[in-house]
């Protein structure tokens, strides 16, 4: 049968950009498919931006985000967005902080009340924070310390691979630090951060231009303006010897290993970048992917397995430094060394040979569903368009993703996996403490 | 008297009216082999979602699990590899999925491959071989994959809290024990599929930018050669709750403790449906409910509390699930039977009960918005005999209930009396405290 190649489709999402007089920067994207709204505050702050001894405060101070504002008590701003039939969240990142809502669209004043309302400050008190500090404690016990693989790699990885506290502290935190994080500090670092100038409001879906714009001017126009900090210098010198570390988990019935290589910087190298998010699915996506071939069908040397780019599986989503990594699980007894040593075979055939007919033109087919599918939702046009206006300037380029995707040749991504050497890699194994 | 204005208080806005719910575009058609097809048009990106749903009650749980984990390992004209290649080829994927009710074959793909993804849809519902290397690959990833399952603690408090739940119903026991599944053989799959994998009875949905009934005949087209009949396997009612002591499972060493509670629920056709989701929302089923207001806001008990009605083909349950810091253990639990009880002996106040209502018919709307969420809604519903009509049917229910209704459902169905409860933790820790509050049983896993 001939290759066929299937036609990239792209998205026409329209995009609207505008700065108010206090520095907030706003994404307008309309579009009137379903009667919802997505609104999406993005703060430029995250993990790496934490203060030495307070490893956690960022994904902590979000907690706090939420308990209370100028004009609203503690649980109101729940109540109010639930009582408008929508859903809410917040999350911590390593570049970035974001704040959301997903809302009926007859709900889009309510929520840039309400986002404005904790804009302008929120309500840190000595009760919220130590309840939210056993909250955040607990959340700390569900996703790492009580489950088995918690946080591998993406807690785990990073201090082998990173030198500077920025990149390679623990983003959960320590107890310790948490324990002694004070309203002061709260306090410090919401004038330092959460300035009109360092944010970013994106608006998505069933809105009328005019109206969400006189809107925002409404309730954001009078946010006290105060300028973006600056951003420190968190860049490291790539890796020249080969990183190694392991640890045994007492909870984990198998062997799990995770390497990492660091790529171009996203933002100003995006030509440079794109081709490693393209390898790392030519590696891992799906049955005909080259590492679940040979690795989990062929060799039986592994029994899952994934590749993405970002810590957090944040391809568009971070700055530099970042890395492609790969992780895995292994049958019980499993090798690391040999299953490290058969990816490093597997890159260096990749690097020689080049790809099969066709190979590339499907993956980048199967990226461009999982990219269109992603704006499909509205809150991730919001929150994607956010994100792309505080780190690029580009809200525009989710439109574009699938087409850039699917430009990117059979050289670039040779040529990308030919730099995955041992020598560059960080690489962490975690010992099955809990084998039966 | 003073002229002050109160300067620092601004107003919240009010919502705008509400937007009607307006259900999308759709069609159905039954075909000659008895698969019924549903396609719903929504355009907004060019893909399509794909859910073929098979009625899949009373397997034996080692062989259903692992013709889930090998019915895409080739057909008799494409390898493993091969089918998922052609599927990359138009952006497409397939994934399968089981549970006591069904077989579930998803996936999602450029529109203008639909035809393309029907057409490899029926190869392997036709043609699937299940060769014997790859079954051997898949069955050793399928004991691994049930080994990290059961190091994990939410998976251990589910598998504790249905065998006390369903007790001899095929509802009690979900996952295969690895020595079951290490002895399953291809041409017990074979057969299996064979007496099984049928159309009489099996629902296609089909959600994306499609002309549905150009989306119709495509199905018809690719589909119609699917055969097979067989009996189809009823599923006895699930049995009614029945209280008792506490169960205490325990895993020693656990920083948290696992709270299951299971009560009483009904199926969504039933009269007190709308109003028990109104009343679980009161307990637990939202983050504004009393339940985690109390314990995660309040008391910091706990990170992420939540309730919800679960519906199966044979029956409903509510479960109500926390992880809590072990040392708050029997104090977690009794502000949960507190607030179960304050519920069913109190009638809720009426501003609450409105802000759950809008936040029902609310996220009805959500749901609706992407293909990806009708595909699952419409599935999930046809699946148990319901249609995307029964959306404004429910919403109509939902705005009608009243306080007297809440209140007469949590008194009939959140009543702490009816609870089954089982805690998954360090026994040595939490049972004395526990045993302060109700009888309790331990056991280990």
């Amino acid at each position: 049968m001939p290759t066929r190649r299937a036609r990239i489709p792209a998205t026409k999402y329209p995009v609207e950009r505008f700065t108010l007089d206090n520095g907030l920067r706003v994404v307008l994207t309309p579009d009137r498919s379903a009667p919802v709204i997505g609104v999406a505050v993005v703060y430029d702050v995250g993990i790496r931006s934490e203060p030495e001894g307070r490893t956690g405060f960022a994904h902590l101070f979000e907690h706090l985000m939420f308990q209370g504002s100028e004009n609203l008590e503690k649980l109101a701003h729940f109540r109010h967005v639930q009582g408008a039939g929508g859903t809410f969240n917040g999350s911590t990142h390593l570049d970035y902080t974001d704040y959301y809502e997903t809302l009926p669209s007859n709900a889009l004043e309510r929520a840039l009340f309400l986002e404005a309302d904790r804009m302008r400050g929120p309500r840190l008190t000595e009760e919220n924070l130590r309840n939210q500090v056993d909250v955040v404690k607990e959340e700390i016990r569900v996703n790492v310390l009580n489950r088995p693989y918690g946080g591998f790699p993406w807690l785990t990885l990073p201090p082998v691979m990173f030198d500077t506290f920025p990149n390679a502290h623990d983003g959960y935190g320590s107890f310790d630090d948490l324990e002694s994080a004070t309203v002061g500090d709260a306090a410090d670092f919401f004038r330092r951060y959460y300035a009109s100038g360092n944010a970013v409001l994106a608006v998505s879906g069933d809105v009328d231009v005019a109206e969400a714009t006189a809107l925002i001017e409404r309730h954001f126009g009078d946010v006290p303006a105060r300028p973006a900090p600056e951003r420190p210098d968190f860049t490291e010198p790539d890796l020249t010897a080969e990183r190694r570390t392991s640890y045994t988990d007492k909870l984990a019935p198998l062997p799990a290993v995770a390497g990492a290589w660091r790529v171009p910087d996203p933002v100003t190298d995006f030509a440079g970048y794109l081709p490693y998010v393209v390898l790392a699915e030519v590696l891992t996506d799906g049955d005909a992917s080259r590492l679940v071939e040979r690795l989990v069908q062929r060799d039986r040397s592994v029994t899952s397995l994934g590749g993405y780019l970002g810590f957090m599986g944040d391809p568009f989503d971070v700055r530099d430094p970042t890395a492609l990594l790969l992780q895995a699980h292994l049958p019980p007894g499993g090798d690391v060394d040999k299953v490290l040593r058969t990816i490093d075979e597997e890159l260096d055939r990749l690097a020689t040979d080049g790809l099969t007919e066709g190979e590339l033109a499907r993956t980048q087919a199967r990226m461009a569903t999982h990219l269109l599918r992603d704006t499909d939702a509205v809150l991730g046009r919001a929150l994607g368009m956010a994100v792309l206006e505080q780190q690029r300037g580009e809200p525009g380029l989710m439109n574009e993703l699938p087409r850039l995707v699917g430009e990117v040749t059979d050289e670039q991504v040779r040529a990308a996996a030919a730099t995955l050497r041992p020598e560059r890699r960080a690489s962490i194994e975690v010992i099955a403490g809990g084998a039966r | 008297m003073s002229e002050t204005v109160e300067t620092g208080v601004r107003p919240l806005p009010a919502l705008g009216p509400n937007r009607r719910l307006k259900l999308p575009q759709q069609a159905e058609r039954t075909l000659g082999n008895g698969l019924t097809v549903i396609a719903v048009r929504r355009s907004a990106i060019p893909l399509v979602e794909l859910r073929l749903w098979m009625p899949f009650g009373r397997t034996h749980l080692a062989r259903g699990g692992m013709l889930a984990q090998t019915l895409l390992s080739g057909t008799e004209t494409y390898t493993a590899t091969q089918l998922a290649a052609e599927l990359q080829k138009v952006g497409g994927g397939l994934s399968a999925g089981i549970d006591p009710d069904r077989l579930m074959l998803s996936g999602a793909g450029l529109v203008t491959g639909l035809d393309r993804m029907l057409e490899l849809l029926a190869d392997v519902l036709t043609g699937a071989t299940y060769p014997a290397d790859w079954v051997e690959t898949e069955r050793e990833r399928l004991v691994d994959r049930i080994q990290v399952a059961q190091s994990q603690p939410a998976h251990l408090a589910r598998t504790a809290l249905l065998k006390r739940i369903y007790g001899r119903h095929p509802y009690a026991v979900q996952t295969p024990e690895p020595d079951q599944v290490r002895a399953v053989k291809p041409p017990v799959l074979r057969r299996l599929h064979a007496e099984r994998v049928h159309p009489a009875g099996a629902v296609l949905v089909l959600v994306g930018d499609v002309q549905p009934e150009k989306a119709l005949d495509a199905a018809e087209r690719a589909l119609s050669g699917w055969k097979g009949e067989g009996q189809p396997a009823e599923l006895p009612p699930a049995p009614p709750l029945e209280p008792g002591p506490v169960l205490l499972v325990d895993r020693p060493g656990s920083v948290q403790s696992s709270l299951r509670i299971a009560l009483p629920a009904v199926p969504r056709t039933h009269p007190d449906h709308a109003a028990l989701q109104l009343a679980n929302l009161l307990f637990g089923g939202y983050f504004s409910s009393r339940w985690v207001e109390n314990i995660r806001e309040d008391k910091g008990y706990t990170y992420g509390p939540h309730s919800l009605v679960e519906h199966s083909v044979a029956g409903s349950v509510l479960v109500a699930a926390a992880e809590v810091a072990t040392e708050v253990t029997a104090p977690a639990l009794l502000e949960t039977m507190y607030e179960l009880g304050r519920l069913a002996a109190l009638p809720p106040k009426p501003d609450e009960l409105e802000q759950a209502r809008q936040y029902a018919l609310g996220t009805l709307q959500l749901g609706m918005s992407t293909q990806a969420g009708l595909a699952s809604l419409t599935s999930a519903y046809a699946g148990n005999g319901l249609r995307l009509d029964f959306l404004a049917e429910h919403a109509a229910r939902l705005a009608a209930a009243t306080v007297d209704d809440v209140a007469a459902a949590a008194a009939r169905y959140l009543a702490p009396a009816q609870a089954v409860t089982v805690v998954l933790g360090d026994a040595e820790r939490v049972a004395d405290g526990l045993a302060a509050l109700a009888p309790i049983r331990t056991e280990s896993p």
